[in-house]
Order: structure tokens, then C-alpha cells, then sequence
């Protein structure tokens, strides 16, 4: 075998074999995005309801609630970023802190402070690089987040919430991830958890809007009901997002995974061909070689005859 | 026919029953509260302990409910828990287990959770 065959031979080894790992991945992948939606699925009713009883709440009650008030000059805003705590998932992190980017500069812009919670190690590879304070971080989840999870990430941003401005609490709440549109389409969003605006919430409960909603009788008292109903909200809104991330980041994963293999296809291609020209070069060299060196031992013998 | 009304229990990660009942009995806050059908809209908070439900064909569904809250209207009842098992789910043993380990522990928390799990599924309470 020639050098230059050997060489491309050698090529086209390794490249399959990269092949086979980013196709596992993909298979992987796409696996686990019908799980990750049916855990979406699942989490819809809980959700819903929760929706539905603290617009019921905040529309049928007076009471001005420190969740629920808009502050009238809000200094400090609370990020949540929601990243993915493994790459090879081609834009899907720098997408989500991109659009945490612009998030903060909007709130600067407003003449907030912002602090930042993150989820997910590329996020935190990220802000750490650069040597940005991250107020709290929590890792290895992202891929099946439980409720657990979205009450450990939730715990700390709801005592930030309650906390007095003066003290170090924030007045807004807001969360940054990667909405699951559809299998090709997944878009990073950014949200305001609280104050609750009540538009949003009509707007997420349309079945609901066109209803008047009765008037309940709240048990023990309204208060009691908000401060018990809206760190739930917050943790299903959370718990939501994360089951929603993981998702996307599955899809995301899959498709840059899926060009992957496209790509080592594609070189694999052209290496064969090159190995075949190589190895046909070969082989017209040999032939040569044998024609030359038979017609020059054929003048030889024709030389002794004389 | 007794008027129904129609029930969803629904945990964090999925829902648990959804059924037609005719009466479901809660333990709020403020105490033990039964709704039937026709009851004034209601929103409340659920302290951790059993659910009982009376479906309409008369069989009784009991659930261990840990925290939520209950909300009714129109004769639809949901009850919004984060963690909600029924009776027949429960792992009696496993529940006995971890009710020992958190008096061991002197988990008050822990303790009450297996506590009401307990309940539910022996139905004294």
C-alpha cells in the first residue's frame, strides 16, 4: 500500500468513528426530547390551575400584596439565566446568555441593579470568565429537572423577593430561557415573574378571560391564601421554564449533533474518492514500473543476443 | 340523581385523579372543610394530611396530600398539592421506614409526611 493511500485510509478510520459518536448523540438526543415533552405535558394541569388561582386572587381581592404591587422605583431586578450544563449543543447556551445580555443592559438602561442567578455550568463558565458576580448558581440538573430542583433554584429568589429593598431584597424577578417552540424552532425568552402583571396572566389563561371569574371565599384570608399561593407560582413558573429548557436543549443538541454526522458524511465521501485516486495512482505506477523494467531487461537480453 | 362535581387532584409533576365526586373532604389551614356540590367558590390553603374523596358511584378515594392548595368553582374542584399520592400508592412499608428514621431523627417535617401517608392508606384519621 502507498503512503499517501495509507494516510487518507487512516482518515476515513477516524472520522467514522467520530461519525458513530455524534450519531449516538443524536439518537440520545431525540430520545430524550419526547421525555423532556412529555414532562412538559405533564406538569401543564398543575400549572394551569395554579395560574387560574392566583389571577382569581389577585383580580377578586383588595389587598395589596408585597408579591403582587409594582414598586414605584424599582433600583434592584433579580435574572434568572437558564443555561445547560453540557455543550455540544451548537448555539443553545450562548443563546440564552445572549439574551440575558440584553435583558440587563435593558434594565441598567432603566436604572436598575441587576443581580443574576444562574442555572446551568455554561452559564456559570461564562460569568465566572469574565469575572461577573452571580448572586447564586445551581449545576447539574438541566438535562430532567424535578420539582425539587425548581424549589431549590425558587427558594432563594423568593426570599430575595420578600426581603426589603433597603436590605438587599430585589423588586423584580425576572427569568431568561429557551422556550421549546417546536422541534426545529426553540427561542430563547425573556419573562417577569413578579410583580405579577396582570395582563400576562390574562394572557396566559385566554380560556379563562372570557369568563368572569367568581368571587371566592378565601380560607383562612386572602393574605394568607397570596402569601402561601405565590411562592407555588413562582416555583411551577421555575419548574416550568427548566422542563422547557431541557427541551430545547435536547432539540438543540439533536440538530447540531444531526450536522455533525451530516459533515463527517460528507468527508468521508471525499476522502474515499481521494483514497481511491491515490490507490489508482498506485496501482498505474506499478504498471509502469513493471512495463519499464521488462522492456528495458527485454533490450538487455536483445543487446547479449548480438 | 345527587348533583356531582367534578374533581382534578393534580401534584407538580402530574395529575393523580380526576373523577366525578360527590363530596370531598380537605384539611385547610383553618380546619377540616367538606365541599359539596353547589358549595360558594372557594380558595384555600391545604395543610398537609388526607384527602377523601366520595366519588359518585359511591366508592371512597383516599389521598396523602403534602401542602397545596384547594380551589373551587362551578362545581370544579382542584386540588393543587406538590407532592399528592392516593391510598392504594403508597409503599406502607417504605412509609413505615421513613417514619421511623425521622423520629430517630426528630424530623418534624419528615415525620408528618409519613405520618399522614400512613393515615391515608389505613383511612383513620
Amino acid at each position: 500500500m502507498g503512503a499517501q493511500l495509507r494516510v487518507y485510509k487512516r482518515r476515513i478510520k477516524s472520522v467514522s468513528a467520530t461519525k458513530k459518536i455524534t450519531k449516538a448523540m443524536e439518537m440520545i438526543a431525540a430520545s430524550r426530547i419526547v421525555k423532556a415533552q412529555r414532562q412538559v405535558a405533564a406538569s401543564t394541569p398543575y400549572a394551569s390551575e395554579l395560574t387560574r388561582a392566583v389571577t382569581a386572587v389577585a383580580t377578586g381581592s383588595n389587598t395589596k400584596h408585597a408579591l403582587t404591587t409594582e414598586v414605584d422605583n424599582p433600583v434592584r431586578a433579580a435574572v434568572l439565566l437558564v443555561t445547560s450544563d453540557r455543550g455540544l449543543a451548537g448555539g443553545y447556551s450562548s443563546n440564552a446568555i445572549k439574551a440575558a445580555e440584553q435583558l440587563t443592559q435593558r434594565l441598567k438602561a432603566q436604572g436598575k441593579d441587576v443581580v443574576t442567578y444562574i442555572v446551568g455550568r455554561k452559564g456559570v463558565a461564562y460569568y465566572g470568565f469574565r469575572e461577573r458576580p452571580v448572586a447564586g448558581s445551581w449545576t447539574g440538573f438541566t438535562d430532567s429537572p424535578t420539582y425539587a430542583d425548581a424549589k431549590r433554584v425558587a427558594g432563594p429568589l423568593i426570599e430575595a423577593v420578600q426581603l426589603d429593598t433597603a436590605e438587599g431584597g430585589v423588586d423584580e424577578l425576572h427569568i431568561v430561557f429557551t422556550e421549546f417552540v417546536s422541534m426545529m424552532t426553540q427561542t430563547p425568552v425573556d419573562k417577569r415573574l413578579l410583580p405579577l402583571s396582570l395582563e400576562v396572566t390574562a394572557e396566559e389563561t385566554e380560556a379563562v378571560k372570557d369568563k368572569i371569574l367568581p368571587l371566592y371565599d378565601f380560607e383562612p384570608s386572602d393574605e394568607a391564601v397570596l402569601d402561601a399561593l405565590l411562592p407555588r407560582y413562582v416555583e411551577s413558573r421555575i419548574y416550568n421554564a427548566l422542563l422547557q429548557a431541557a427541551a430545547s436543549e435536547h432539540a438543540a443538541r439533536r440538530r447540531a449533533m444531526k450536522s455533525a454526522t451530516d459533515n463527517a458524511e460528507e468527508l468521508i465521501k471525499s476522502l474515499t474518492r481521494l483514497a481511491n485516486a491515490a490507490r489508482q495512482a498506485d496501482i498505474t505506477q506499478e504498471i509502469s514500473e513493471i512495463v519499464g523494467g521488462a522492456s528495458a531487461l527485454a533490450d538487455a537480453t536483445a543487446g547479449s543476443d548480438r | 340523581m345527587a348533583a356531582e362535581l367534578h374533581v382534578e387532584l393534580v401534584a407538580a409533576d402530574r395529575s393523580v385523579w380526576s373523577g366525578e365526586a360527590t363530596l370531598v373532604i380537605a384539611r385547610t389551614t383553618s380546619g377540616d372543610i367538606g365541599v359539596m356540590p353547589g358549595h360558594q367558590p372557594l380558595l384555600g390553603v391545604l395543610e398537609s394530611g388526607p384527602v377523601t374523596i366520595k366519588t359518585a358511584d359511591g366508592a371512597t378515594v383516599v389521598a396523602a396530600v403534602h401542602g397545596g392548595f384547594i380551589s373551587f368553582a362551578d362545581d370544579k374542584l382542584s386540588l393543587l398539592a406538590e407532592i399528592a399520592e392516593l391510598a392504594d400508592e403508597i409503599d406502607v412499608e417504605r412509609a413505615e421506614r421513613a417514619l421511623e428514621r425521622a423520629k430517630s431523627e426528630a424530623d418534624a417535617a419528615a415525620e408528618r409526611r409519613a405520618d399522614v401517608r400512613l393515615k391515608a392508606v389505613t383511612g383513620v384519621h
